[in-house]
């Protein structure tokens, strides 16, 4: 910056010194904003991450009350592959099929709420995220008294003939699939509307104009124009649901667990501090691996 | 272009009856028209007089009410959009933005399950002067620029009418003209009707053949833009294409060949053929430019009219002078002298006397109460010091 104030103007004019020294410290002023949520980001997620991966390399035959030694025991990833990849298969399954159920609800109740609603828009938006004010847990607690054997619905359904007479609806697949696409539809449906809400109806009536048939214009002008939301929405669903373990735990059995189970009770249950953090890590990969292939395919390409 | 009529030609647009209500609103009044195969039609008025529900309900975008839509001997108004032979030049152009301008302009041929475009969205391109721009995206693209690609990817479908939607509206000036000039060379090439609905009346008549001046939902007045200019049919088409001097007046009937018509005590004369109305309360109207200003009654030519005033302003705008005349009534005329050397200027202050012939003037129907109307000059008046 010395240098910078050295340099003769044109002008020959000493004023040209301060406008120099201020857009010096102009440029370090976005450091210095960044400054303390890197600190937090380095102390609440760094750290940890670090912890983490050692203690994913610790001799699985330490326990919490004799101590874990660093053993860079890579084994313990193959181990706890063969012990549950089940449960990894069960949960992408799972998070996937309340993936597509939640596409099928919440792309025409976005679309409709950004583009029909009209005055409504406000409260049906109130509506989506109204759920939110209630904890995740109370929310699925309710649905466990909703599906409940002795419940309405399942009365209902067994009256209807919908379901045998000692069918039941909770501790099924189709209860834990049914609450993820209920807990995380809202995260799908926010980024959705965003993207539906800016576009145009205009480019529409110009896409029937132009001899496209309503199937056609959806294909062609909407979809593609919502795909930021689509791709953002899609994210933000899947990967929370399918480290999801709240859902399998009160709507479902043991035969329903999902990876998120087995790691909350090696922590929380079995103690086996590696053999978790070895999962989890296992568990990141996979959804990063899974992130990256499906935003190659559905492409990155921006749209406007 | 070579190549561009290709289809058969489709025979006349016509608008039987066509009515648009919004609720208790009638947007479009019980229109019918005729538009011939291949003119330049233009649908003029202001903002809110119906004329783009109008475009809109040939478009398919907008469903009538009552009426009919006939192209050639088909009526199409209630066929979808998608299933005419009518494509429409969007105001806001409603380009795709996630396509690229060869895209756009292929949109139409593949919607209809063409597949070798190649050939003819390169000709279009050319033909709009867009030729190295296919691979761009719209956002890339001026104003100008984007009109074009417009104008390109509906002409590509080579359809029966394309309808325009005040598509030079968000063109500045210069580019205005370009465009007129442009468009008016594509539709002599091409050979398709247009139909272009606009507000702004000299666009109207630089470009089309046929003009309509349309007015709460119903056309005043249709013909050739000098025709309509010449001898508007209605105060409204009077001021709205171009500016009048209407004089509030009472005629007395023909005779002679002329209508004698009386006007704030003074009598003037219009020739039978160029009046509406010869009996009963009717505007005498001057257009601006018919008006010549002299200093004293003496000096106005034999076989013409006049009225004496003192000047109130004089704007100089280059190729003409427009001066305000204030009557001794008070009504102030519009005068515009061409700067053609031959006249000296008319200072500010000075008595004058704007004189005219009497085969330039014109008698309008006028409802009883309704006083003079000349339209307001562009600027204030300024130094007004009389």
């Amino acid at each position: 910056m010395t240098l910078l104030a050295q340099v003769p103007t044109g002008s020959g004019q000493p004023a040209a010194t301060p406008p120099a020294a201020r857009s010096g410290r102009h440029r370090l002023l976005p450091y210095l904003l960044l400054l303390p949520g890197a600190a937090w980001l380095l102390v609440f997620f760094g750290v940890p991450l670090v912890q983490l991966a050692s203690a994913s390399l610790y001799d699985p035959s330490g326990s919490l009350s004799t101590g874990y030694a660093l053993t860079w025991a890579f084994g313990n990833y193959p181990d706890v592959l063969q012990a549950y990849w089940p449960q990894f298969l069960r949960s992408f399954g799972y998070a996937g099929v309340a993936l597509v159920l939640a596409l099928l609800l919440g792309y025409p109740l976005a679309y409709a709420i950004a583009q029909k609603a009209g005055r409504w828009k406000n409260l049906l938006l109130v509506c989506v995220v109204a759920p939110m004010f209630t904890s995740f847990l109370v929310r699925t607690l309710a649905w466990k008294t909703i599906l409940s054997d002795n419940g309405a619905l399942v009365g209902l359904l067994r009256d209807v003939h919908l379901l045998a007479p000692d069918g039941r609806l909770l501790a099924t697949p189709f209860a834990v699939v049914l609450g993820l696409t209920y807990n995380f539809l809202p995260f799908l449906v926010l980024p959705l509307y965003a993207s539906l809400e800016r576009l145009d109806y205009r480019l529409l009536e110009a896409a029937s104009d132009l001899y496209a048939s309503p199937v056609q214009a959806f294909r062609r002008v909407t979809l593609p124009l919502s795909m930021p939301g689509l791709v953002a929405g899609t994210l933000l669903f899947f990967i929370p649901a399918s480290g999801d373990y709240i859902n399998a735990e009160l709507l479902g059995t043991p035969n329903e667990y999902m990876i998120g189970n087995v790691i909350d009770s090696a922590f929380l249950v079995r103690l086996d501090y590696p053999q978790g953090a070895a999962l989890s890590f296992l568990l990141m990969a996979a959804i990063l691996a899974v992130v990256f292939g499906y935003l190659r395919r559905a492409g990155t390409e921006e749209v406007l | 272009m070579t190549g561009m009529a290709r289809e058969t030609p489709a025979g006349d647009l016509r608008l039987a009856n066509l009515t648009k209500r919004f609720g208790v609103f009638t947007a479009v009044d019980d229109l019918s028209l005729t538009i011939g195969q291949g003119s330049f039609f233009a649908l003029l008025g202001a903002s809110g007089c119906g004329k783009t529900t109008t475009l809109r309900m040939i478009a398919g975008l907008e469903e009538p009410t009552s009426g009919q839509v006939l192209l050639g001997d088909r009526d199409i108004a209630r066929l979808r959009p998608y299933k005419r032979p009518v494509n429409t030049v969007f105001q806001s152009y409603a380009l795709f933005p996630h396509l690229n301008i060869f895209e756009n302009v292929a949109f139409g041929l593949r919607r209809r399950g063409i597949r070798s475009v190649d050939d003819e969205v390169l000709r279009m391109l050319s033909l709009v002067q867009l030729d190295d721009y296919g691979n761009r995206r719209p956002a890339q693209l001026s104003g100008g620029q984007q009109q074009r690609v417009a104008l390109a990817r509906a002409l590509i479908n080579r359809p029966q009418v394309l309808l325009l939607d005040e598509p030079l509206g968000a063109l500045d000036l210069k580019l205005r003209r370009q465009m007129q000039i442009e468009l008016k060379r594509i539709q002599t090439e091409v050979g398709i009707t247009f139909v272009h609905v606009t507000h702004d009346q000299e666009e109207a008549m630089t470009m089309a053949d046929t003009v309509a001046v349309m007015n709460a939902g119903r056309i005043e007045q249709l013909g050739a833009p000098a025709d309509i200019y010449e001898f508007p049919a209605a105060a409204f088409v009077a001021n709205f294409l171009g500016q009048s001097n209407l004089l509030a007046a009472e005629a007395a009937g023909t005779g002679g060949g002329e209508v004698a018509v009386t006007a704030h005590g003074a009598r003037f004369s219009v020739p039978a053929g160029r009046s509406r109305v010869d009996r009963g309360p009717v505007h005498l109207g001057v257009r601006p430019e018919k008006l010549n200003l002299v200093g004293s009654a003496d000096q106005v030519p034999a076989g013409h009219q006049h009225v004496t005033g003192v000047v109130t302003d004089a704007s100089y705008v280059g190729v003409s002078t427009q001066y305000l005349l204030r009557t001794g009534w008070g009504t102030e005329l519009s005068v515009f002298t061409a700067n053609s050397g031959a006249a000296a200027q008319v200072p500010v202050g000075s008595e004058a006397v704007a004189y005219w012939d009497p085969r330039h003037a014109f008698l309008l129907p006028r409802d009883v109460d309704d006083a003079d109307r000349t339209s307001p000059v562009l600027d204030e008046p300024v130094g007004a010091s009389s």
